[in-house]
């Protein structure tokens, strides 16, 4: 469950600790923006939101404005305490800074735990399994769950298991673990946004991908072209509108 | 009880590659074909560009039946077998052409005759120990006209190197020589293919365009390449990838002659036990059973499954399997060694977003007999390629190809912000040959979803396989180094696995004159059953450095035009 940090929900200490340390960046983050976009009200959003980045039309690609829109989703497999500790785990694997946001912001636990409930509901177990594993193996080394830890203590926790230091608790082992939720992690940062994850494009933006360009010109392909930011997703395209499967929201 | 249906004169299994080009010549010669095909029909509606669907996901909406019978592999008969998870290869009408990179090339003439060539150039003894190559029953100039035909047919764009044995640097130097240049100029270049071939010329080499079933100019009525940036492992939206579906089918279907079964899957090859002559298949489709009787059954169905599917079809007169009376199915198996990326680092931006692996620049001076073997201990070489096209969650894990840079946090984001748009990939694909200890046979425990036994893949590369790759990988990491890159990262070839990545498969019901060593004649028709015909890389007995898919295409409507021309002996 997505939360900004003036809304509560059960287990909202967890939730609260650790957007208090993030609150400084956070708010760094605020301040740069020239402009917020509106914060909706708590209330229950049943379809989610495909969060527009709407860009003003003559900002470059590089802009680190965060518009974020807080708001309460579903959750299709994960519980509330697996999905507080994959929040958190993103939020340190691909933090928000000065670069801009990070995984949280991009809904990347949204994606992984969307992915869960179909295409790679194999894996729904695992997830469950060592997600907890990581809070025991918080517990045993720093005495409190992921979600209470600082940041500092929670890349140490994070350093080991992609290591493979515990070697209780998770399947198949610690290192395979990581290395495989790191690959789901960059799968909800660079897919596309109809998977949930992307959101405001803030994936295709890190790495400066211009977008689904359905025709690229020979300028497009020179080597010192910069192609302007297209934020679309393939099914935006009129012609791949007739798919299959989930509508998120349209 | 299987539903009996009405004769046909030609049932081809599987409408792919290979099926989707046999059926036209024998349409157009007023034979009735009925095509069987596992997959679905798919539209340009269903080739969006998605990375996560197509490249990480397998195309889920189409029907899978390559999944669910992925071979086991063992690199040897004592040890233990592993399976891989996914395949690249796909089901649906126009198979695996409908998204595959469509890189279109004809085999060099040295392929043809690696045996005999390396003889009279090298002496005897230079042909690898334990290596079971043979030269193919015909030769380069024996499908040349097929090559030209099929180039037409389904559209390949391209500079021709060698008219009449002209040369001209613009194309390939050492290709074979055509009777005419392709049917379109070659897809263009982008910022990144000149810079390398610059490179290439700088250092001596003689780059060219690689040739793509791609239009690069309107064709045929289709529109040309728009070069967006998904077609590695994407279906093209408008057309301008030229699968079997897009092409030689539809014309076929307008001739009135072909129909084809979408969604069936094939369980075996029927006989007449009494002639061994082959009477058709029996089909699956929708929980039913069907019997489609022919005169003619030529399987298409992608190595694995051709060999599977004839070493299922037991009868008294072949218990071995149809056609294996001999022990040749499955024998003489390989896959290309064109597996290891060679990955570099610039220290810029390659603006390599967008593109295509069909839109490459190509150096071919170390494949093949190219160059003197004279003081060096193997034969054979490999292909250099080059390409735009970086999907952005490839390019997201590039910090997984250099292992320069933290994986995660903040310094993983700087880095990745950096260096997503500066790496490339080069293509090696090189010289593999069968050998003895290498070859296809059905698991005896993995079974499919319809409880039939998949395939296993035993055997490896060999010393002449391993030679001639890390020798073609360091021809790319010099290339790469010349033209500017920071750092390049060579993966080496690893086990001859069928894991998701390799694509070519070759070998498994050989094609030769002698049918103690040999599956198919030189017509692609089998020694043992007169009216049953293999179309695929199954009948090729030598890789070259090239993607098969054109050689397959241009024996498929040989081995269908000799069909037609010779209906009355084949049948009888």
């Amino acid at each position: 469950m997505y939360k900004d940090k003036n809304l509560s929900i059960a287990n909202s200490d967890d939730i609260k600790t650790t957007a208090e340390n993030s609150q400084v960046s956070r708010r760094d983050l605020f301040k740069q923006a020239a402009t917020v976009v509106g914060i909706a009200t708590a209330t229950a959003i049943t379809t989610p939101l495909r969060v527009e980045a709407a860009p003003p039309k003559n900002k470059s690609a590089q802009s680190k404005k965060v518009q974020t829109i807080p708001q309460y989703e579903a959750r299709e497999t994960l519980t509330a305490q697996e999905m507080a500790t994959l929040e958190a785990v993103c939020d340190r694997l691909v933090p928000a800074d000065k670069l801009g946001p990070g995984a949280r912001e991009a809904r990347v636990p949204r994606y992984i735990d969307r992915s869960l409930a179909g295409p790679l509901k194999e894996l729904k177990d695992k997830y469950s399994i060592c997600l907890a594993a990581i809070d025991e193996y918080s517990k045993t080394k720093k005495n409190k769950i992921f979600t209470k830890l600082p940041p500092v203590d929670q890349d140490e926790i994070l350093t080991d298991i992609e290591k493979g230091v515990p070697t209780a608790g998770f399947v198949p082992k610690s290192n395979i673990f990581f290395n495989m939720m790191l690959a789901h992690v960059h799968q909800g940062m660079f897919s596309d946004p109809f998977y949930g994850g992307n959101a405001n494009f803030i994936g295709w933006d890190l790495i400066r991908y211009p977008g689904l360009r359905m025709h690229v010109s020979a300028e497009d392909q020179k080597l010192n072209a910069k192609p302007k930011p297209l934020r679309e997703s393939a099914y935006d395209i009129s012609m791949f509108q007739n798919h299959e499967g989930r509508n998120h929201g349209k | 009880m299987a539903n009996n249906l009405k004769k046909t004169d030609v049932v081809i299994v599987g409408m792919g590659a290979a099926g989707g080009v046999a059926a036209l010549p024998l349409a157009q010669a007023g034979l009735n074909v009925i095509g069987i095909e596992a997959g679905n029909w798919m539209s340009g509606t269903d080739f969006p560009p998605d990375e996560l669907r197509n490249n990480l996901r397998g195309w889920p909406q189409a029907v899978q039946k390559t999944a669910g019978e992925i071979p086991t592999y063992r690199p040897n008969e004592s040890a233990k077998t592993s399976r891989a998870n996914t395949a690249p290869m796909m089901n649906g009408v126009g198979g695996s052409s409908l998204h595959y990179w469509a890189q279109s090339w004809r085999l060099n003439p040295w392929d043809f005759k690696v045996v005999s060539e390396t003889t009279r150039k090298y002496g005897t003894g230079r042909i690898p120990k334990g290596s079971t190559v043979e030269d193919w029953p015909i030769s380069y100039n024996d499908i040349e006209s097929y090559y030209n035909i099929v180039e037409t047919e389904i559209g390949v764009s391209g500079k021709a190197g060698n008219i009449l044995d002209k040369i001209d640097k613009a194309g390939n130097i050492f290709e074979g020589p055509r009777t005419k240049d392709f049917p379109m100029p070659p897809l263009r270049s982008s910022g990144f293919t000149e810079l390398m071939s610059k490179a290439a010329s700088k250092t001596g080499w003689n780059p060219f365009p690689g040739p793509a079933a791609i239009n690069s100019v309107p064709y045929d009525g289709r529109a040309p390449c728009m070069y967006h940036g998904f077609c590695n492992r994407g279906g093209c939206p408008v057309h301008a990838k030229n699968s079997t579906a897009v092409t030689t089918i539809p014309k076929a279907i307008s001739t009135g002659k072909l129909s084809i079964v979408a969604q069936a899957r094939v369980t075996k090859i029927e006989v007449d036990e009494s002639t061994g002559k082959a009477t058709g298949v029996t089909y699956v489709r929708g929980g039913q059973e069907y019997f489609q009787p022919a005169d003619v059954v030529l399987i298409a169905s992608h190595v694995f499954e051709v060999v599977r599917l004839m070493l299922k079809s037991k009868s008294k007169v072949f218990p071995d399997g149809i056609s294996n009376n001999q022990g040749q199915v499955g024998k003489h198996y390989f896959c290309h060694a064109d597996q290891g990326a060679v990955y570099a680092l610039f220290p810029f931006d390659l603006n390599n977003w967008y593109g295509l692996p069909g839109q490459s620049a190509v150096v071919d001076d170390f494949a093949d007999d190219n160059f003197d073997h004279s003081s060096l201990d193997f034969i054979g070489g490999g292909s250099l390629t080059v390409y735009p096209q970086a999907r952005p969650i490839f390019a997201g894990r590039v910090s997984t190809f250099f292992k320069n840079a933290p994986q995660w946090g903040s310094k993983w984001k700087e880095y990745v912000s950096v260096n997503a748009s500066r790496w490339a990939t080069g293509y090696v694909q090189s010289t593999t040959l069968p050998n003895e200890s290498t070859y296809l046979d059905l698991d005896p425990a993995e079974k499919d979803s319809m409880g039939m036994p998949v395939i296993r893949v035993t055997g490896n590369f060999q010393n002449n396989d391993r030679k001639a790759n890390a020798f073609a990988k360091e021809k790319m990491e010099k290339w790469f180094l010349e033209a500017g890159a920071i750092m390049v990262q060579k993966q080496a070839l690893e086990d001859m696995a069928p894991s998701g990545s390799t694509t070519h498969h070759f070998g498994g019901t050989r094609m030769g004159l002698n049918p103690k060593t040999n599956v198919v004649n030189q017509w692609g028709m089998s020694h043992e059953v007169p009216n049953l015909g293999v179309l695929g890389g199954s009948v090729m007995g030598t890789s070259g450095a090239r993607n098969p898919t054109l050689t397959v295409q241009a024996l498929a409507w040989r081995t269908a035009e000799h069909i037609a021309k010779n209906w009355n002996s084949i049948v009888k």
